[in-house]
């Protein structure tokens, strides 16, 4: 863990040599979400309600997705990076230390500008409550710090599936970001909104439904408590990831002399 | 104590004949190419001894060098590096084992060389009064006083082979692979780090495998070379030996090349 921060440091100290970029493209992550929920605000001006959720409460939720998405992709981006890793042989290098491969990787890049929409979620998350989105028991407090954590880590295990990829195609495959930034972009609405197969998917497939729609009928007061538990269940998510892992760096061959 | 015996390696590589049309073409069905990459590989490296690995591209050293650090697993045989199967006990094997790679950095490119330094103090777990002892022999030894307040994308590629040097062996390794460690050098870099391997050897006693194309590092260095070629061990003998065969001044490519021609290689 220290070391975890020691990279960190040295992440943010070379993101900040650069100073201007910096504050700019952390104002840039900013700009395009905001575009994104001001898209739905608008819709909301003209229909009052989407799919029976209040501003509010779709604030809310766009909060808790950006929440997840942000901080995987804060602390995962070693993995996003992964085919670069992989094709200029940094890999070799990381076989070379004493430490787990993942940890290493996970090492390689961090984009500490993410905070920046981290710090952008808390604040829609502070305006839904102030707005009256949900009515507070502990429990719900519970299930909504859940859904941010387990939603990163889906989001996380998203990632790893992609970099696993990597070790058999050796390049980054684009069309894998439908799973990473689809649902950033899609998340503003619970997920209930795009229909059954849809949600179907997102529950049993990539389990991003777990920790968005079922906890969110919960907090809403239209679910059973139990369904605020199911943030849980999603991180399972992560074996099958976890194993493909493994399959990947067995298969790994380096490249170049 | 190095130990390979009988390693073989064989790499498949996807073929596709150029242009768009067969570009298609390998979407839909793939032809693969097995090229060996070893073949029966064996042999023995004693403690402390300099070992010049040598031989034309694509012969297998940068292989030898991946599988002797658990970087790739070979199809079959058996290899020992101090007792620890490489790719199988990889942790325990790399904390006792320095790689430089000529012509890649491990160095973390926007820090100064210092930091780049403690940060593998860290990730090799080295504790503190032998890291000091380490950090200030190499510094002495490999002269690099101002150099490591410089970040690492400043230094010129004889300064930054030194820092290279210097940061693979931190941890004190007993052994050392150095994949073409001169490669690009000026004069006067490459005398200073042939003396500094001389010497490192000398008073650490660190088993140095050396593959290089520069005849004088060899001439400088091993007392045993090893010539390899299309994956085989063709010749293994001290540099006397090789000397003798290439016939004249094995400084000279002429000379270098003849010897490979005589292998048919």
């Amino acid at each position: 863990m220290k070391l975890y921060l020691k990279f960190l440091s040295i992440h943010l100290r070379s993101a900040m040599t650069y100073r201007s970029s910096f504050f700019l493209s952390c104002l840039g992550q900013v700009l395009i979400t905001t575009n994104v929920f001001l898209s739905v605000v608008f819709l909301m001006d003209r229909f009052q309600s989407i799919g029976g959720y209040t501003l509010p409460q779709l604030s809310l939720c766009y909060a808790v997705i950006l929440a997840g998405t942000s901080l995987a992709e804060c602390f995962a981006r070693g993995l996003d990076a992964f085919g670069r890793i992989l094709s200029q042989a940094q890999f070799d290098r990381i076989m070379l230390r004493p430490r787990p491969l993942l940890f290493q990787v996970l090492c390689q890049d961090m984009k500490p500008t993410m905070f920046a929409r981290v710090l952008q979620a808390a604040v829609m998350l502070i305006w839904a409550l102030g707005a009256g989105a949900v009515r507070w028991t502990p429990a719900k407090a519970l299930t909504l710090a859940l859904m941010i954590l387990c939603g990163a880590g889906v989001f996380f295990g998203v990632f790893l599936i992609n970099a696993c990829v990597t070790f058999f195609t050796l390049e980054h495959i684009e069309a894998l970001n439908i799973f990473m930034d689809g649902p950033r972009e899609y998340g503003k609405y619970p997920f209930g909104v795009y229909g059954k197969p849809v949600l179907l998917i997102l529950t049993f497939l990539v389990p991003l439904a777990l920790v968005q729609h079922w906890p969110l009928q919960f907090l809403f007061d239209r679910g059973p408590a139990w369904y605020g538990l199911l943030p849980l269940a999603a991180l399972l998510f992560l074996i099958p990831c976890g194993l493909l892992w493994r399959l990947g760096v067995r298969h790994y061959r380096s490249t170049g002399s | 104590m190095i130990e390979m015996q009988g390693i073989c390696k064989t790499y498949r590589v996807r073929r596709r004949e150029a242009g768009l049309g067969n570009a298609f073409k390998s979407l839909l069905s793939r032809e693969y190419t097995e090229i060996p990459a070893l073949r029966d590989m064996t042999f023995t490296v004693p403690d402390g001894q300099i070992l010049g690995y040598i031989g034309p591209n694509g012969a297998g050293k940068s292989t030898t060098i991946k599988i002797l650090s658990g970087i790739l697993r070979p199809d079959s045989g058996a290899c020992t590096v101090d007792g620890l199967v490489p790719w199988e006990n990889r942790k325990a094997h790399v904390a006792r084992l320095g790689v430089v790679f000529g012509q890649r950095s491990q160095l973390w490119w926007d820090v100064p060389v210092m930091e780049s330094f403690d940060l593998l103090r860290d990730i090799y777990r080295v504790p503190a009064p032998v890291y000091r002892e380490n950090l200030n022999r190499l510094t002495a030894l490999l002269d690099l006083g101002d150099l490591l307040k410089t970040p690492a994308r400043m230094l010129s590629l004889g300064q930054r082979m030194r820092c290279e040097i210097a940061a693979a062996l931190l941890h004190g390794p007993k052994v050392l692979f150095l994949d073409e460690p001169t490669i690009g050098l000026d004069a006067v870099s490459k005398l200073k780090v042939r003396e500094f391997i001389l010497e490192q050897n000398r008073l650490c006693g660190t088993t140095v495998l050396l593959t290089t194309h520069d005849m004088q590092d060899i001439d400088a260095l091993c007392s045993r070379v090893l010539l390899i070629g299309k994956g085989r061990l063709l010749l293994d003998g001290d540099t006397a030996q090789i000397r003798a065969m290439a016939g004249e001044d094995l400084s000279t490519e002429e000379a270098v090349a003849d010897l490979y021609r005589c292998f048919g290689i």
